[in-house]
């Protein structure tokens, strides 16, 4: 029987990671990642998990020798947060073009300047393009169920990709909910051990991420492009897997809630999805037609079930922790861009807010909401920033 | 360790290095001690350049390349891996340039000494970042002339002396640590073969000498290699059980002997 427990979401994630059967772990820490890796290094010493754990002198080695160690063939995590991220770039492009299925978590965290410590997405939104695969959770039920995804999809052979777990710094990394571990046995039967296919050998040598010239670069390029849209449909089997197995069902790659009929539909990835459920139900009682789309992968980028869903509604509200500064935020561009061609698309509205820990209330949601009903035209530059003290207040 | 006794079989052939190549030389040599239970972890940087361009596999070991800072960082995943599946016996040896382990790779190299993994790191030192067109580097020695130290009205080259490694891997209490010069080849393949039996890390910095970036003719690679030794350039050394010996090797001769014959040493002579 499944244990039924108050886990916050870094918790969560160590379960997972032990559940998964991770063999080597490299992290360094950094707020509010470290926990997840504390727990990690407790498990260890308990001896309650049999993995080996490298004390990293920075995110950059951390991920270095995650790398070192998927090239033999071993099943590796690590975490992270902001500025570690960031720190990681290099390497981020490095394990996705090399094909190595590394798990890491990020317990997102605004990016300084100025410093803070507190929640928003710009952290990993600003790594979108380094090949890695990027899902957003809305609870810690989820950070764990997905990081066992995670793995699933990350190895299968058509894939062979990073995967990124993106869980909102303190309001689920530090956030206790009741969480259901798995049992191990379940776990083994619906992850299989890592098999990749090329390991390290003496025997049959072989480069890892050896040079190459302009021809075969786009080759490698293409593949990995492929892979990210095998992804996709790999997301979705995991998903349903997952759910015969164990009873919880994210969609894989979008969830949408109340969308058949909805009028107006709420687009959000991450915790704030949680709020603006809650927002939802509280309008339909009051028969409002309002529905909520939950982007949970983020790349690959579910453009097609994003079209189909939005495609019956009137007005889509994106509500985002992050900024493409000097454009909008950069789920807002992804949907309008998923939505392009259609004949008659739902008018497109983008919100920035919740940024370094501000709160999302359930009264910005609802203010969001009716401001789309009046159907104001947006112009250039939707980019309503919420909270902002004396600026436009259109809210 | 006798040169005749050296098995035929080379572990890295068919690379593009130039002719006269120090660091490929040295990599070469110390391949023939270290054998074919090997691997090798690697940087951009020269070697990496001309030894494993797809389809190129000039290495008859495996090689895992890693990002520039991270040579050291990727031995310990790759230790640390090799542990889980019961391989420990593979010997998991780093080898990078100067500029990838006196400069951007330090903080890596000094977090894997510190962690006592067991690995052996050679840096193979041609004094400047070569693969990028000879820029100095931390180990580019004092008065050398260099494309970012050019030699001008008001530079006389580089302006700082080289980086001690020697003292800084040292400092980590390592087991055994050692420099070496490619013109002393049985005198390395001796600290090849000890680093390999030292227990935890090993580290080797082999002076390494090359024809472009020092601007000498390919056939003088082992006379410089032997004269930056004769000349007190360069020190043979070892440092075991906490206590440094440096080792006599005679014939000594002026500096102008090395620097007369180096177009970096031109306005010096
Ligand atoms: C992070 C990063 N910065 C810079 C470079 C560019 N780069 C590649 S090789 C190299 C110089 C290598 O010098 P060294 O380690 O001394 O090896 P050598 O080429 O001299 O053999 C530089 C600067 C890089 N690849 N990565
Ligand atoms: S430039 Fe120097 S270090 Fe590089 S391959 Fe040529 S000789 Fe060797
Ligand atoms: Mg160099």
């Amino acid at each position: 029987m499944a244990l039924r427990r108050f886990l916050n979401g870094n918790e969560a994630l160590a379960e997972a990671v032990k559940l998964a059967g991770v063999e080597v772990v490299a992290a360094y820490p950094i707020t509010p990642q470290s926990p997840v890796v504390e727990k990690i290094a407790e498990f260890i010493s308990k001896g309650e998990m049999e993995s080996e754990y490298i004390r990293v002198e920075s995110e950059h080695a951390a991920l270095a020798a995650c790398y070192g160690a998927a090239v033999t063939g071993t099943r590796v995590f690590t975490a992270t947060s902001s500025q570690g991220l960031a720190y990681m770039f290099e390497m981020l492009h490095y394990v996705s073009g090399s094909r190595m299925p590394v798990v890491m978590a990020v317990a997102n965290r605004g990016m300084a300047a100025p410093w803070t410590i507190w929640a928003d997405h710009q952290d990993s939104v600003s790594c979108r393009d380094t090949g890695w695969v990027q899902l957003y959770v809305e609870n810690a039920q989820e950070a764990l169920d997905t990081c066992l995804q995670a793995y699933k999809v990350g190895e299968d052979p058509q894939v062979l990709l990073p995967v990124m777990i993106c869980l909102d710094g303190y309001t689920l990394s530090h956030t206790e909910e009741p969480v259901e571990v798995p049992e191990k046995e379940e776990v083994d039967a619906f992850l299989p051990p890592l098999r990749l296919p090329v390991a390290l050998d003496v025997e049959n040598p072989v480069v890892f991420c050896a040079g190459a010239g302009p021809e075969l670069y786009t080759e490698f390029k293409y593949q990995q492009q492929q892979a990210m849209y095998a992804a996709l449909l790999k997301l979705k089997e995991a998903d349903a897997e997952f759910a015969a197995r164990f009873g919880r069902s994210y969609g894989g790659t979008v969830e949408p809630y109340q969308c058949e009929d909805a009028a107006v539909i709420l687009v959000t990835m991450g915790a704030v999805t949680g709020t603006a459920r809650e927002v939802v139900d509280g309008l339909r009682a009051c028969d409002q037609k309002v529905g909520l789309l939950k982007i949970k992968s983020f790349r690959p980028f579910p453009a097609q079930e994003i079209r189909d869903i939005l495609s019956r509604a009137g007005a889509v509200a994106i509500l985002e922790r992050d900024c493409s500064y000097g454009y909008e935020g950069a789920l807002c561009t992804e949907v309008k861009a998923a939505l392009l061609g259609l004949d008659g698309p739902p008018k497109v509205y983008g919100f920035i807010g919740g940024l370094g820990g501000h709160d999302i209330t359930r009264e910005q949601i609802t203010a969001i909401y009716r401001y789309c009903l009046e159907g104001v035209q947006p112009g250039y530059g939707t980019d309503h920033f919420l909270d902002v003290a004396g600026a436009r207040d259109e809210n | 360790m006798k040169i005749k006794d050296l098995p035929q079989e080379e572990l890295v052939t068919g690379s593009y290095a130039c002719a006269g190549c120090g660091g490929i030389l040295a990599v070469r040599l110390a391949l023939k001690v270290l054998g074919k239970n090997t691997v090798i972890v690697t940087t951009p940087g020269c070697l990496l350049g001309v030894t494993t361009f797809y389809p190129q596999l000039a290495f008859k070991v495996p090689c895992v390349n890693i990002t520039f800072p991270s040579t050291a960082a990727a031995i310990s995943g790759v230790v640390a891996g090799l542990k889980k599946r019961g391989r420990e016996g593979i010997k998991v040896v780093g080898i990078a340039g100067d500029g990838g382990t006196v400069d951007i790779g330090l903080q890596a190299l000094s977090g894997a000494l510190e962690r006592g993994d067991n690995f052996i790191f050679i840096c193979y030192d041609n004094e400047a970042y070569m693969n990028t067109g000879v820029q100095r580097s931390g180990a580019t020695p004092l008065g050398a002339n260099t494309t970012t130290t050019p030699v001008g009205k008001n530079s006389r080259g580089e302006d700082r002396p080289k980086k001690d490694m020697l003292r800084i891997v040292a400092a980590h209490d390592i087991a055994y640590a050692a420099t070496a010069s490619i013109g002393y080849p049985a005198d390395y393949l001796r600290k090849v073969a000890k680093a390999m039996q030292a227990r935890g890390a090993a580290y080797l910095h082999v002076l390494s000498p090359c024809p472009p970036g020092w601007g000498y003719a390919s056939e003088l690679t082992v006379e410089l290699a032997r004269l930056a030794v004769q000349t007190g350039a360069w020190q043979l050394a070892e440092y075991e059980g906490g206590e440094f010996k440096i080792q006599k090797v005679g014939r000594e001769k002026p500096l102008s002997a090395y620097y007369a014959l180096q177009a970096r040493f031109a306005h010096l002579v």
